[in-house]
């Protein structure tokens, strides 16, 4: 890549920010040029970052209709899936995937509620009482 | 645990309050490179990623991350600071904590030292980063170097262009996240610094390493058989029982990796690249210059492959077997990069 080749396509996603690219300049001599992003790399985290919005959407229509635990929500909307918040909350997988479900979060102690709440940078009461 | 035995006499460190921030492309090799020139070692970004043989090619179809297969352009986090020890006889100083409060205590007792510290982070609640980018990735770098008035901590975040100002509260919480590579709080800076460093058999072994862990290790999951693995199974997408959108969010992970997570372009080869440069100039072998040209090449291969998944990803197109084909062509350049460093 050489310096002219640098992408400068002003990401939406960096909002003004450059990240560092190593490219070639005039003498053939790497040296580091900010970019404002480019639109292939654009692409793809807008269809993470969607991906993510999608399932937190799908997962709020099912907790308003009694079908799920408002965990899966909070969970999609904090970019995380139930492996990975299995392991910022420590614990067991099985338990999360349990949470999910209305009945049995209804029923969670204060403890483990804490610990969710605190993975989603929330309090204990606005995650019981999300309604 | 402010004891401080530091043999620092390998270089003339910066007097305190006086660290400069430089801008890189990767997290960790940035960090390395802006905590060696404060302590007085001069040793570039591409310097401290090529002489810890941090470049790597893995794809793990069996291990998922976020549902998708686990695809690296570099080692594990952590890679750098210690390939950097052995490869320069560094000694650097690590703590992480059981105690949050002992952990905040110890970086403030730093900084009002005028001891710039590298920090192990969660992205996720680091609050001067664009929202988009704020993903759950528990092993990103940085440096502080101070606070101001108001308590907020000065940090050198290298991907960043200037220094920025981060709270107490938010940084703390980045600190001591759980999870996967939980940072426990970690803080380390560098004990013993080098005396002179012998480049030439330096790079020659880190460039050796690299090369023969990309050629030859044994598993097809690994270097440029890796590459190649992930290019048959990219051109045979959409499986069955994999659906077309599985197929472009699969495609757009493999992108992500490679250009969102800090990687200087094209998954660290210009990085790299300009490494294998700075290693001719050292040591006056052309073979380095040779490999320079070669991974430069690679590089722009692997933009050119970001670019067509990006079509694909837009259901622009859905030709599969051409992004097969393209990363091939990334395996070809690559293996004959490795071939002129082994």
């Amino acid at each position: 890549m050489r310096h002219d080749e640098v992408p400068q396509d002003a990401s939406a996603i960096l909002q003004g920010e450059r990240k560092a690219l190593y490219a070639l300049d005039q003498d053939g001599r790497y040296t580091v040029v900010p970019s404002s992003g480019w639109g292939a790399e654009e692409t793809a985290t807008a269809m993470a970052v969607a991906a993510y919005a999608q399932a937190a959407a799908e997962a709020l229509a099912r907790a308003r209709a009694g079908q799920a635990s408002p965990i899966e929500y909070h969970m999609y909307h904090h970019r995380l899936d139930s492996p990975t918040l299995a392991q910022e909350t420590g614990l067991w997988h099985w338990q999360v995937k349990r949470h999910l479900r209305p009945g049995p979060f209804a029923r969670l102690r204060e403890r483990t509620l804490r610990r969710y709440a605190e993975v989603f940078g929330m309090t204990i009461d606005e995650l019981r009482d999300w309604r | 645990m402010m004891d401080d035995p530091r043999d620092l006499s390998g270089g003339t460190p910066r007097p305190a309050g006086t660290f400069v921030h430089r801008h890189a492309a990767h997290c960790e090799s940035g960090v390395m490179s802006g905590l060696l020139r404060h302590y007085g070692l001069d040793v570039s970004e591409a310097m401290a990623f090529g002489l810890a043989s941090a470049l790597v090619f893995v794809y793990l179809p069996f291990v998922k991350v976020g549902g998708f297969p686990l695809v690296a352009y570099r080692m594990a986090p952590g890679t750098i600071i210690s390939g950097l020890e052995r490869a320069l006889g560094l000694r650097m100083h690590r703590r992480r904590y059981r105690n949050q409060d002992q952990g905040r205590a110890d970086l403030n007792a730093h900084l009002a030292a005028g001891r710039p510290v590298g920090l192990q982070v969660s992205v996720y609640w680091l609050p001067y980063f664009p929202p988009e980018m704020r993903f759950h990735f528990n092993a990103h770098n940085l440096i502080a170097f101070g606070r101001n008035d108001a308590g907020d901590y000065r940090l050198s975040d290298p991907v960043f262009e200037e220094p920025v100002l981060c709270a107490g509260e938010p940084l703390h919480k980045a600190r001591f996240v759980r999870g996967l590579f939980a940072p426990k709080g970690l803080i380390y800076y560098p004990r013993r610094m080098p005396g002179r460093i012998d480049y030439a058999p330096a790079i020659r072994r880190a460039t050796r390493k690299t090369a023969q862990r990309m050629l030859r290790t044994p598993l097809p999951y690994i270097g440029v058989r890796g590459i190649r693995t992930l290019a048959r199974r990219l051109a045979a997408l959409p499986q069955a029982g994999n659906d077309l959108r599985y197929a472009r969010l699969f495609v757009a992970q493999v992108i992500r990796m490679q250009e969102e997570i800090g990687t200087g372009g094209g998954g660290f080869r210009f990085l790299y690249a300009s490494f294998l440069q700075e290693a001719a100039d050292l040591t006056g072998e052309r073979r380095y210059d040779q490999a320079m040209q070669r991974m430069t090449q690679a590089g722009d291969a692997w933009r050119q492959f970001a670019a067509l998944g990006a079509t694909l990803c837009r259901a622009k197109s859905s030709d599969f077997p051409a992004l097969g084909s393209a990363l091939e062509e990334c395996a070809r350049l690559e293996e004959e990069t490795y071939r002129l460093l082994a």
